[in-house]
């Protein structure tokens, strides 16, 4: 695939071809001598400019579905295509389409925040080439995004949690991809911070149209940023598919995650807000 | 194609520093390491057992210069001493210091494990057994100058390599002290065979015992032509892989999802690492603990970055070895003692700082 090749499809992605499709995919892991089916016949997809939240209890499949479509973990069946094209890309061509964020990501200590983002930029050098003014707008950009740029000479492992998840998030916005896969990016912080990543995952979609595909464990947060959600239940497959509204129903809830929940309509913008029944209440 | 266009909730972007962040010139470091270089090499030619004067010395390496013809006044034993003797042994031993401070810091990086050394994980004892077994063998080892015995060498480096990975592999590292355990056991048995083929052959035993102890005394330019066609094309890749090696310092699956093809790089990455410390370790012995210090030393000094690390070790271990050598040869005249000895004695109390080190954070 040429670089030129790839820059038109970027930006030129036929009307109706979803940045990110999944179709039928089946992925199991081997476990003793038994395989573990993690996600079964799963078929999802994200087009330019949606934010679509990825939501389901622990264990059911969502962090597998970001390493299948980054060719981490190789599926049984089905298929994965980015901006059209099948994944069976080299792992650079990938990794130019899709940028991921993931859980609890390591972070290699002593090198500094800039030198972690521009990490991002790697899909984009040749072997020999280094990181030229190119790269480095692209990584400070990422980074004045993410409110680490003031970071940008610290050593990572004298941040904090939070901040490291920045960081991570500017490194994946430095690889400049039309699609963007965050594992749960709003783990480690505070409710502003998570506003504002989340918020700029927003402006992202509606600015660049950029695909986004979120992991959100926060039924709540996910309602009020996403333009859909889709809900997988344990099994990996999907449970409900749709506006926040029509997939955080209680009795979806309690049969997906088990547990009985109260579901609001927030006073102002009318986004569901899901809060546990609690003992007695 | 991210123009800057994005006006909403950009956090505190207004407070960003003006200034130019970049990689910091290499150039200085890369001076300085060739300076301190060009100094061992020049001591360590002009001081030995014999004494020749540093002025005649420098007559006589200038003497095999185009354009500069033989000096009458140099006496031919001195020259001898000088060309034939001193100066392929530091350049040997410079090579091998070189490499092994090259392919340690590959290792370490590809291990994501700050302990792994050619010596500790076992590949320098495989070695050594794929070079004995062609020597034991009788087969001519050498045709025109070019030699099978680092070929032989690298197979036993490479048997090694995967079978310590296989038994040390956390998710697609060889983190804590697993691999070192697994590098000491199999270190064991290979020392165990080489020992037994050493004492089956006896007839073979000086040649054995130069290549199991490890030194530069037999030192010769025919070695030294054995080595380098091996040495500098592996030296070239891991250069190469620089930029690349920092990036596998995240963890495998970020490294692939920012576009490395993870398991090729490895494959290149340990091939050429274990070529380069085989083929060293085939004309000089397992000498130890070079690729612990020197990648270390440089870290503390200059930070992590291999862009310019690769060569500060490249350099840095060179003139590291060939100091040793030095030691070896001058500290017990008229006798010589093996220059492993010296790098263990600097390489162990570090060994053992950096195992106490890695404990509180592996675990």
């Amino acid at each position: 695939m040429q670089p030129a090749e790839t820059e038109k499809r970027k930006n030129e992605l036929p009307a109706g071809v979803p940045s990110l499709s999944v179709r039928a995919l089946t992925v199991a892991y081997a476990s003793g001598k038994q395989s573990l089916v993690a996600l079964r016949d799963l078929s999802l997809s994200v087009a330019a400019g949606e934010l679509v939240g990825l939501v389901g209890p622990n264990g059911c499949g969502k962090t597998t579905l970001i390493r299948a479509v980054t060719k981490v973990v190789k599926p049984v069946s089905g298929e994965v295509h980015l901006c059209g094209d099948e994944v069976a890309l080299p792992q650079a061509e990938i990794a130019r389409r899709v940028a991921v964020v993931p859980q609890e990501p390591v972070l290699p200590d002593a090198f500094t925040a800039l030198e972690c983002v521009l990490m991002g930029r790697t899909p984009h050098l040749k072997l020999l080439e280094n990181e030229g003014a190119r790269d480095f707008d692209a990584a400070r950009q990422a980074m004045e995004r993410t409110g680490t740029w003031e970071l940008a000479e610290r050593r990572v492992d004298e941040l904090s949690g939070g901040e490291r998840q920045r960081v991570v998030v500017a490194r994946a916005l430095a690889q400049e991809t039309p699609v963007l896969l965050l594992d749960e990016p709003t783990a480690h912080l505070d409710i502003g911070h998570q506003a504002s990543v989340l918020g700029l995952m927003r402006a992202l979609c509606r600015d660049e149209r950029k695909a986004v595909l979120a992991v959100v464990h926060d039924l709540t947060l996910g309602a009020a940023y996403c333009d859909r959600l889709v809900m997988l239940r344990p099994g990996g497959t999907v449970a409900a598919e749709g506006s926040a509204e029509a997939v955080l129903r209680p009795e979806l809830l309690e049969a997906v995650y088990g547990t009985a929940t109260d579901v609001f309509s927030h006073p102002r913008t009318g986004r569901p807000v899901v809060a546990p029944r609690t003992e007695g209440g | 194609m991210v123009a800057g266009t994005c006006k909403a909730r950009v956090i505190e972007a207004g407070t960003a520093v003006e200034r130019p962040l970049g990689r910091r010139s290499l150039w200085p470091r890369l001076t300085l390491g060739c300076a301190i270089l060009l100094t061992a090499v020049m001591l360590s030619v002009a001081v030995g057992p014999a004494s020749v004067s540093l002025d005649a010395t420098v007559r006589i390496l200038a003497s095999h210069l185009p354009g500069v013809g033989i000096s009458e006044s140099v006496s031919p034993a001195w020259r001898n001493i000088i060309w034939e003797v001193r100066l392929p042994r530091v350049l040997l031993a410079g090579t091998a210091g070189a490499t092994l401070a090259l392919a340690g810091a590959t290792y370490q990086g590809v291990f994501r494990n700050p302990l792994a050394d050619p010596y500790l994980i076992g590949v320098a004892t495989g070695a050594n057994l794929g070079a004995t077994i062609v020597l034991v063998s009788g087969a001519d080892a050498s045709t025109h100058g070019f030699s099978v015995l680092p070929l032989a060498a690298f197979a036993g480096a490479l048997i090694s390599v995967v079978v310590v990975y296989s038994v040390a592999r956390v998710g697609g590292a060889a983190p804590g002290t697993t691999l070192v355990l697994a590098g000491v056991a199999l270190s064991s048995l290979a020392t165990a065979i080489t020992a037994y083929l050493m004492l089956k052959h006896t007839t073979n035993s000086l040649t054995i015992m130069s290549v199991v102890l490890g030194g530069f005394n037999t030192a010769t330019w025919v070695k030294l032509a054995w080595v380098l066609p091996y040495a500098i094309p592996a030296v070239l890749v891991i250069l190469a892989h620089g930029r690349i090696l920092n990036v596998l310092s995240l963890d495998e699956q970020q490294a692939r999802q920012v576009g490395i093809d993870v398991e090729r790089t490895k494959l290149i990455l340990l091939g050429a690492a274990s070529l380069a410390a085989a083929a060293v370790v085939a004309v000089s012995g397992t000498i130890g603990f070079v690729g612990l210090i020197v990648p270390h030393a440089i870290r503390l000094i200059w930070g992590p970055d291999n862009r310019a690390l690769l060569p500060m070790a490249l350099l840095l271990g060179a003139s590291f070895l060939i100091g040793a050598d030095l030691a070896a040869r001058m500290i017990d005249q008229p006798s010589e003692i093996p220059v492993g000895i010296i790098t263990a004695f600097c390489g162990v109390p570090f060994f053992l700082y950096l195992l106490r080190r890695s404990r509180t954070v592996a675990f």
